[in-house]
């Protein structure tokens, strides 16, 4: 009984590998520290009531970029791991089978964890202010995002300490991830990880479809909506199309798992080549999902920073539009050498290359919009104008990749992994630092300091090409993705070392982001203007942080630049409220039940990963009983009264 | 039973001035009520997208029979089921959207009346359903057989789920008309799971079209 007790928690919790049980003692005193620190300064209540039943869209922006730079940090610890072991042929960091499950969850948080909580804190953080709304459309499904989102995460997180990480890379594709060849629960967590957050993503696109179709202020017809708001737009329409096809290729596999089905196994019939379709109509849209929003960032910033208006708005507006629908019909580029016939391969060689016209179009546009404007070069704008260098490489390498016969010769080595980060580090990490130091006055009512921003973005900056420049010719010289070690006799130890270099510059900077961030809390100045970038849009005529409701009363809106235009006539105060203007506000009320609902879904996500059925089941019958508590709430709102809004307004002295 | 889409996509509600719009339908006089119509509307985009999704496979896959049962074997000898399966829930639309007309006429007893009917047949549907379902398995034909019984239970079966998850949100429903009678926020919640409903009923066209009529073919 005893041995058997130990055996099963030998399985259960991962033991033996040195680096692992290292992160273990880490977590743990991680969680003693926060457990400790909540509870001496008594913030346990502050806790709950201020951010774990939020439903205010500003502060769940908050939630979702602490979480993104957290996961920013695991998978570039992940990074920084693979680098180490390839920085020098033949060694032994890193056996083949923990390699394999870092690139594996490298990839997945990178993508899943990362860049999609980012893009959503910016959409949280701005598209309200934006459009003069109070919140979004639906505030308490919002929350449920989030929650989905976090309990996902922290379930795939919690793998590589009990039961073993997923190997089979963030791709996952069958046969290899059938439980014939990839049997323990490390795939199951990666199967139902994503699945809870990708509701969450689902229920984020109808949230904010809503939002901006429904609730944009009097006055703001669609061609007068800031660009960043059209570049949520469509990004919300493409997780609209193609997230649940994601959805349907991990539940298939997971059916497959669980339940002894043939979709994608090697018997009975299945087909492996299906998951790959599935995955891609996904996945290629996905990278249009992550770059959308930082050219919307790219918008804001490159014309508050030339004191231009944006360079072309309509055709800026159409290439968004035609981006996310072309976007659409490339998936087969990523496996040209499934030999699906010239025919096939012709067609998705050419609608990847005519996705190049419509970024291309923007990306003149930022240049025009630079021509001859005051230009300041400040943190926001300094990674914008990195961008345009890093993306244009991007595009360039990625034409030659969209070409069916070249990539045969391209396709799965390190050309291909340099032109992918390429554009997501270049598109959409840049895109979303610079929209990060661009909004972080309004989220949090202070600049950061730009010392160690400096720093960080010339370390981060030069070591992105140091790293990446020499994968190119790597992969030209046959160096396959994933491999966990080569031997010297091949040549290309020099360019690997000249890599992890590169790797860990931009660890240094990632690591002077976050002095940056503490430097600043400590020497915080508060920002009074609200306004401390001379910005153009209708976010900047609000104090920041904004008040709980946003707008004490809706403006009326009549340019494209609203605020800018307003302070150019001289007529900042007009967006001010006046005081007989001040009506009762109705707003949503805090709710704990979405967090309990993320919580039931980890429980569903955790028993099924284990095949605990009943425990899965348990964890979906809580999730119903969380449905119907919200439907049967007859008071789910409450109204803010007048006086109270004239007193916090006369507070922030706008009355 | 023309849905009211335009009227939905229309009527936009951050504007104050709209405020006292009266609407012509009681689901659609309040902004909440209007709002949330036009989400449940982009929540079926993404549940067609994952039909669709089930469908690609299922027509990828349905003649990988490996040594199991084919399409043919399995539906052509008694269409009696499918068929009353499909007259059940077609019905049910049909009572489903009476219900609307009542709800539209403002006779909350009749409204309520032509739910029960809809729950009633809903129900029948399941029941058909799953005496279907055991008995493929009783044949020997289980989800383990083949890619094409894989991709036949989950299809079916994932419409099937809808209808129960309908089932149960349909009386939920219901419950709160009995306790709080029809008004705005009452008929914009059934209004939504009867959309809800009559998709259910377009994507079972298209599973009696593409699984069991070709298949019987």
């Amino acid at each position: 009984m005893g041995d058997s007790l130990t055996n099963t928690a030998g399985h259960f919790f991962v033991t033996g590998d040195p680096l692992i049980i290292a992160s273990d003692v880490a977590i743990v005193l991680v969680s003693l520290g926060i457990v400790f620190t909540l509870t001496y300064f008594k913030k346990w209540k502050w806790l709950w009531r201020e951010w774990l039943t939020t439903v205010d869209h500003k502060k769940i922006a908050i939630m979702y970029l602490i979480s993104a730079i957290l996961m920013l940090f695991r998978g570039g610890v992940d990074a920084l791991l693979m680098r180490t072991q390839l920085a020098l042929p033949n060694l032994g960091l890193l056996s083949a089978e923990h390699y394999d499950q870092i690139f594996t969850t490298h990839g997945t948080i990178m993508i899943l964890f990362m860049a999609m909580p980012f893009i959503f804190a910016m959409f949280n953080a701005v598209v309200p202010l934006q459009i003069g709304a109070r919140d979004v459309a639906f505030p308490y499904l919002n929350a449920i995002s989030f929650w989905l989102f976090f309990f996902g995460a922290l379930l795939f997180n919690i793998s590589f300490v009990i039961g073993g990480s997923p190997d089979g890379g963030w791709t996952s594709y069958p046969p290899l991830t059938e439980l014939q060849f990839d049997p323990g629960v490390g795939e199951n967590y990666y199967l139902l990880g994503l699945s809870i957050s990708g509701i969450g993503t689902i229920a984020t696109g109808i949230n904010f479809l809503a939002t901006i179709i429904k609730m944009r202020a009097p006055g703001m017809t669609l061609m007068k909506m800031p660009l960043f708001t059209w570049a949520v737009l469509g990004t919300c329409i493409i997780i609209l199309f193609v997230f649940p096809v994601l959805s349907v290729a991990l539940a298939l596999l997971l059916i497959d798992r669980l339940f002894g089905a043939h979709f994608f196994t090697m018997m009975y019939g299945g087909n492996p080549m299906q998951f790959v379709n599935l995955f891609w109509i996904w996945g290629h849209p996905e990278v249009y999902i992550a770059v959308l929003p930082a050219f919307g960032i790219y918008s804001e910033v490159v014309a508050t920073f030339s004191q231009k208006k944006i360079f072309g708005y309509k055709s800026m507006v159409a290439s968004i539009m035609a981006i996310s629908i072309i976007g659409n019909l490339t998936w087969v580029h990523h496996f040209f050498t499934m030999g699906a016939g010239p025919a096939v391969n012709t067609f998705f060689s050419i609608s990847t290359m005519a996705v190049a016209i419509p970024t291309g179009v923007k990306v003149f546009n930022w240049l025009m919009t630079m021509y001859r404007g005051r230009i300041t070069l400040s943190l926001p704008m300094l990674w914008a104008l990195a961008f345009i260098p890093a993306f244009a490489v991007a595009g360039a390498t990625g034409v030659w990749l969209a070409e069916a016969p070249t990539d045969y010769q391209y396709h799965n080595t390190y050309f291909m992994v340099a032109h992918f980060h390429q554009a997501l580090i270049g598109g959409v990490v840049f895109g979303m630092l610079a929209g990060m130091y661009y909004w972080w006055p309004k989220m949090f009512g202070f600049k950061l300091k730009e010392k160690f921003g400096k720093w960080a973005f010339w370390f981060f900056n030069i070591g992105f090409y140091v790293c990446f420049t020499p994968q190119y010719i790597l992969g030209l010289m046959g160096m396959q993705r994933r491999m966990y070690t080569y031997t010297a006799d091949m040549h290309w130890t020099a360019l690997n070392f000249v890599s992890t270099i590169g790797a860990y510059l931009m660890g240094i900077g990632f690591l002077c982001i976050a002095a940056q961030i503490i430097h600043s809390l400590v020497h915080m100045e508060k920002d009074l203007t609200g306004d401390p970038w001379g910005g153009r849009t209708l976010e900047w005529s609000l104090p920041s942080p904004a008040p709980h409701y946003n707008f004490a009363v809706i403006p009326q809106i009549s340019d494209r630049d609203e605020w800018w235009e307003r302070k150019r006539r001289g007529e900042q105060d007009a967006l001010k409220p006046r005081p007989e203007d001040i009506r009762d506000i109705h707003m949503p009320k805090n709710s704990g039940v979405p967090f309990l609902m993320g919580v039931c879904f980890f429980i569903a996500g955790f028993g099924f990963t284990f095949g605990w059925i009943a425990v899965g089941a348990a964890g979906l019958v809580g999730v119903l009983l969380c449905l119907a508590h919200r439907s049967l709430d007859q008071h789910p709102d409450h109204d803010i009264p007048a006086d109270e809004i004239r007193r916090t307004e006369a507070a922030l002295g706008r009355l | 039973m023309a849905v009211r889409m335009e009227e939905v996509l229309s009527r936009r509600t951050g504007d104050p001035s709209s405020t006292d719009h009266p609407g012509h339908r009681l689901e659609l006089s309040t902004e909440d009520g209007v709002t949330k119509i036009f989400g449940f509307w982009m929540f079926l985009v993404s549940d067609v997208l994952l039909f669709a999704s089930l469908f690609a496979t299922y027509v990828v896959i349905y003649t990988h029979t490996a040594n199991g049962p084919s399409a043919s074997e399995l539906f052509g000898h008694d269409v009696s089921g499918f068929l009353a399966e499909t007259l059940a829930l077609l019905t049910s639309s049909f009572t489903c959207g009476l219900a609307t007309w009542e709800m539209h006429q403002g006779r909350a007893g009749r409204l309520k009346f032509w739910m029960i009917i809809t729950l009633l047949l809903g129900l029948t549907f399941l029941g058909l359903e799953i005496t279907e379902f055991r008995d493929f398995v009783s044949q020997g034909a289980t989800l383990q057989t083949s890619a094409f019984l894989s991709g036949f239970y989950t299809l079916v079966g994932t419409h099937g789920a809808h209808v129960t998850l309908g089932i149960l949100w349909m009386s939920l429903i219901l419950y709160q008309l009995v306790r709080f009678g029809l008004n705005a926020v009452t008929a914009r919640k059934f209004y939504i799971v009867g959309l809800y409903w009559h998709f259910l009923d377009i994507v079972w066209v298209l599973i009696f079209t593409v699984v069991y009529l070709t298949g019987v073919m």
